[in-house]
């Protein structure tokens, strides 16, 4: 099974949008409060979900268009646009110890798809 | 002058925020149990639906209990990976929900007696070597 250029597009959409709605969960949490409007009126949360759903449909559709050990690793673009959107929107630092966590995470990942070609 | 400053404890809001930050982080990894489970009752429940058009995929998720529970799981996973954002770093616990991965493949194995090869197990513990990382990087 090839793997089409544009089974590779879908994918990488959906894990740049699953990255976005994840910033997009955390801009909403940090508004919550103890109080109930906190909740009722958070839009970002509600994006947040949105988008992390529509990523999800467009990953299915790429995964069943391409083969999953080609596909997979390109989740990786998700984690490093959120490393990028933590540090852009909510200053985070982002250290060698943060890298070398992601970078390990992403290696198992492509280990994992490896084996269960 | 060093050893002074290295004895002065850290002021309370300090140690507030640190221990917030390791909950955040114990959250999300009771996050990604609940996640896995939910992947699990959805293959299961997705085996009784052979070729479902759209309409009868969303009439399984009311109706069969294993799909209503999977989406229920993804509910309260989202709702305690909020929980777990309101204090805690997203360059961090975003890549921790990887831990996922890890799960499902031990649970198919257990439940569906999916075929586990060496490969496999090294990616297993290279991601949750990488968790682990994570997880001391970030309650410094």
């Amino acid at each position: 099974m090839n793997t089409p250029p544009s089974a590779m597009a879908l994918v990488l959409f959906g894990s740049l949008l699953g990255s976005v709605g994840a910033a997009f969960l955390k801009a909403g949490a940090v508004a919550l409060t103890r109080h109930w409007t906190s909740l009722a009126y958070n839009w970002k949360l509600l994006v947040g979900v949105f988008m992390y759903l529509i990523s999800s449909v467009f990953f299915i559709m790429g995964i069943a268009r391409g083969e999953l050990s080609v596909l997979y690793p390109m989740v990786s673009l998700g984690y490093i646009c959120t490393l990028a959107w933590s540090r852009i929107f909510f200053h985070e630092k982002i250290t060698s110890t943060k890298l070398a966590g992601v970078g390990l995470i992403l290696v198992g990942i492509v280990m994992m798809n490896l084996g269960s070609r | 002058m060093t050893s002074v400053t290295t004895l002065t404890p850290p002021p309370a809001a300090e140690i507030d925020l640190a221990k917030r930050k390791r909950h955040s982080l114990i959250i999300v990894l009771c996050c990604t149990v609940i996640g896995a489970a939910a992947q699990v009752l959805l293959k299961f429940g997705a085996g009784h639906l052979s070729h479902p058009s759209l309409w009868q995929a969303a009439i399984g998720i009311l109706t069969n209990p294993y799909l209503f529970l999977g989406y229920a799981c993804y509910g309260i996973f989202a709702a305690l990976l909020v929980i777990a954002l309101r204090h805690g770093e997203l360059s961090l616990l975003y890549p921790v929900i990887a831990l996922n991965y890890a799960w499902v493949s031990i649970l198919s194995v257990v439940i569906f007696h999916e075929h586990m090869n060496p490969l496999k197990i090294a990616g297993v513990s290279v991601i949750i070597i990488g968790v682990a990382v994570l997880g001391r990087g970030g309650s410094k």
